[in-house]
């Protein structure tokens, strides 16, 4: 007998004392939880979204669309970033005002290469109000998923209010699980000193994102 | 499970030791009071937490129950999406199984996410037999490791050590194993991880073989899921070509969905953070992303016999986020060593002896290893009644039983040195099943009370030397009662 067949012959000895039951999943478990925690407007939904990111201590900044290349260039420019790595699909006038060297996000690039590009700019597939999260599912603009870990910098440009949403619940329905997905909420931490949490471990250590599409009041346009 | 911690001493004698180690003991006070409030913040801030609890406890409990058919529905998922599903009985054959795909790749150094099950079944161990060598890249296991030390936390491995210690190893160990610490290296906590970080990339950069667990598993879609904070997790998930994860059979849910209960519970449970810094998910393997090749090896390894014992089995609802170890006075005080297995503290106390068994001195003992406080079902995000399992788990200490082993259902024997407490037990039915004698017993005992010893004499010794012998009252209950109508009469 295979390890296989062995292994489901001990689960079924074991569950003999259950009852059959033939209740179809999405009837069998009561979900009394609610779907978000609040309904929020979009410019509320924004301003938790990012007080949460920045709480976690990401550096988040609002820009309104022309303003971006701006706010880009300067954040590059800020680190003194001379390259650039840049994911198929990135709308290149986000990068019009830098003059950091591109590095296009090639599947033959080395780990070791990555290594020494200086920062990264992505979009994302969604993020998360409550939780501060921002997600990234390899779509256009966001690249594979090591482009966003090895580099020390990453810029991450989301959408407002298209691409925020503000419950976990809610980000779930917007992804497609056959995408291997990254969940990021702030920049590298660890809490396994005292359990205390310091940033920066092997992730990026400094995590920008901007929150683009609304005047830098935040009101709406 | 593995026979890292053969020869442990009981709890009792390996507590006693703990608690005389006063750094210990301090480590263990500072970092599970920080944790504890920061936890209640996390959760205060949920105005649902108790539906959210409940929810994954069905969640969990309908899993189990028709655990066969997502067993296989995630075997048909995982292979679909092109990774290889392999089953492994025990620790020894996942081990195997694991040893063989690594040696297929020709590589002799894997790297590895920190998992509690690669731990349960010592696969570093049984990798270095084989030649392999194994590095721990969280930055705790990491400590644990270079100090050549044994983990006693779930979520933080070297909670037992301190800002300095640390510092001492790295200093002392990080030369013999790759890249030296820095000149000068400090016990800020920010200069210790920046550390790791140098000492860790070399070894992430140049890795090809990525050993991993996985906290969720979802049968509908073949996804993997792994929760993290530091980015050592997604080193080794994307940078490798081959990823080998070991993931036991209980950590299947069965649909994408399921993820939005236990995303929101298990980071604030956990780490007491409203979402951890990464999470993972991949469904087999993708093209030009990620590593080519993806093995997971399915552990059964005593899961299926916990799942036999109908009140034992809540504990495979288990998602180890350490809630109920941060909360524990037991676990604050005897530190997670004096448990003798990867799992310390009241989870550990009902998984270990469900997973290994009772037979040893330490897997007898632990289900003692507690004051059945309930703290830890307070927090216990899927709602295990650690308590109601401990009480189980001692009752088939002392009085035997049926059980499954191996899948094989044996009868336990009682144990040796409970017979004082059996025979109290038996004494105690007669007596509260004969009002007569129970009212004369009460009588004499209330007449005689100024000759009561302080101390139990004979076996019962060793019970009353760290407890109070209960006062007995001048009259029994039932003649008050009888007098004065329960007060209301003037006495």
């Amino acid at each position: 007998m295979s390890t296989r067949e062995r292994i489901l012959g001990r689960v079924r000895r074991a569950l003999a004392d259950v009852a059959p039951d033939d209740t179809p999943y999405e009837r069998a478990v009561e979900r009394a939880y609610a779907r978000e925690h609040g309904r929020l407007d979009a410019v509320a939904a924004a301003g938790l979204l990012a007080g949460n990111l920045a709480d976690y201590r990401a550096r988040v900044h609002r820009c309104a669309e022309d303003g971006l290349p701006a706010v880009v260039g300067r954040l590059l420019a800020g680190r003194g970033a001379r390259t650039v790595l840049v994911p198929d699909g990135l709308d290149p006038a986000w990068l019009a005002d830098s003059d950091a060297r591109r590095v296009p996000d090639l599947a033959a690039s080395t780990p070791a290469e990555l290594d020494r590009v200086d920062s990264v700019v992505t979009g994302c597939a969604v993020a998360i109000a409550e939780t501060g999260t921002i997600v990234l599912d390899g779509g256009p603009g966001q690249g594979r998923r090591r482009i966003t870990l090895v580099p020390d910098h990453h810029v991450c440009v989301v959408r407002v209010p298209d691409q925020v949403v503000t419950s976990v619940p809610l980000a779930l329905e917007r992804l497609d699980p056959t995408r291997p997905s990254t969940w990021i909420s702030g920049p590298s931490a660890t809490s396994d000193i005292e359990l205390d949490r310091v940033e920066g471990v092997h992730g990026p250590r400094t995590l920008d994102v901007v929150l683009v599409g609304r005047p830098p009041g935040g009101g709406p346009r | 499970m593995s026979g890292t911690f053969v020869g442990m001493p009981a709890f009792p004698e390996a507590a006693r030791e703990a608690v005389a180690d006063r750094t210990l003991r301090g480590n263990l006070r500072h970092a599970t009071h920080t944790i504890r409030a920061k936890r209640e913040k996390a959760v205060a801030e949920v105005s649902d937490w108790a539906e959210l609890r409940e929810a994954g406890r069905r969640i969990k409990d309908h899993t189990l129950r028709h655990l066969d058919r997502y067993l296989v529905q995630l075997e048909e998922s995982v292979t679909a999406a092109g990774g290889t599903v392999h089953w492994a009985a025990d620790a020894a054959e996942a081990n195997r199984i694991v040893a063989r795909l690594v040696a297929e790749t020709g590589e002799s150094e894997v790297v590895k996410v920190k998992s509690m099950a690669t731990q349960e079944i010592g696969l570093n161990e049984a990798l270095e037999a084989e030649g392999v060598r194994a590095y721990e890249t969280d930055l705790a296991e990491l400590i644990v490791q270079l100090g050549k030390d044994r983990p006693s936390h779930i979520l933080v491995p070297a909670i037992h050590r301190n800002r300095g210690e640390i510092r001492d190893v790295f200093r002392r160990e990080m030369g013999a194993w790759g890249r030296p610490a820095p000149e000068g290296l400090t016990d800020t906590p920010a200069e210790l991880a920046e550390a790791a970080r140098l000492h860790l990339r070399e070894k992430f950069l140049r890795a090809r073989v990525g050993i991993s667990g996985a906290n969720f598993m979802i049968a509908e879609t073949g996804t993997l899921v792994v929760v993290e904070s530091e980015g050592n997790g997604r080193m080794c998930l994307t940078l490798p070509e081959t990823l080998i994860s070991v993931v036991g059979i209980e950590k299947i849910l069965p649909t994408w969905r399921d993820l939005e209960v236990f995303l929101q519970t298990l980071p604030r449970s956990s780490t007491a953070e409203r979402m951890n810094p990464y999470t993972s998910m991949w469904t087999g393997t993708t093209d030009e992303d990620g590593p080519r090749a993806f093995h997971l090896v399915l552990l059964d390894n005593g899961r299926t016999d916990t799942l036999a014992d109908e009140v034992g089995r809540q504990a495979l609802r288990c998602i180890r986020c350490s809630a109920c170890l941060n909360v524990c006075p037991v676990y604050e005080r005897a530190g997670g060593h004096a448990y003798g297995s990867v799992y310390p503290g009241p989870i550990g106390a009902i998984l270990s002896p469900q997973l290994r068994g009772t037979a040893s001195g330490i897997d007898a003992s632990l289900p003692y290893a507690s004051s059945l406080c309930g703290a830890c079902y307070e927090v216990c995000p899927v709602a295990i009644d650690i308590p109601e399992v401990l009480v189980r788990l001692r009752e088939r200490v002392v009085e035997g039983g049926p059980v499954v082993r191996d899948g094989n259902r044996v009868v336990l024997r009682p144990a040796k040195g409970h017979a004082a407490e059996r025979a109290a037990m038996r004494a105690a039915r007669w007596a509260f099943a004969r009002p007569g004698a129970l009212r004369a017993g009460q009588r004499l005992a209330s007449r005689t009370r100024r000759l009561h010893p302080r101390t139990l004499p004979g076996p019962g010794r060793a019970w009353s030397a760290t407890r109070d012998l209960p006062a007995v009252p001048a009259e029994p209950f039932r003649d008050w009662w009888r007098r004065t109508r329960g007060g209301e009469e003037a006495e």
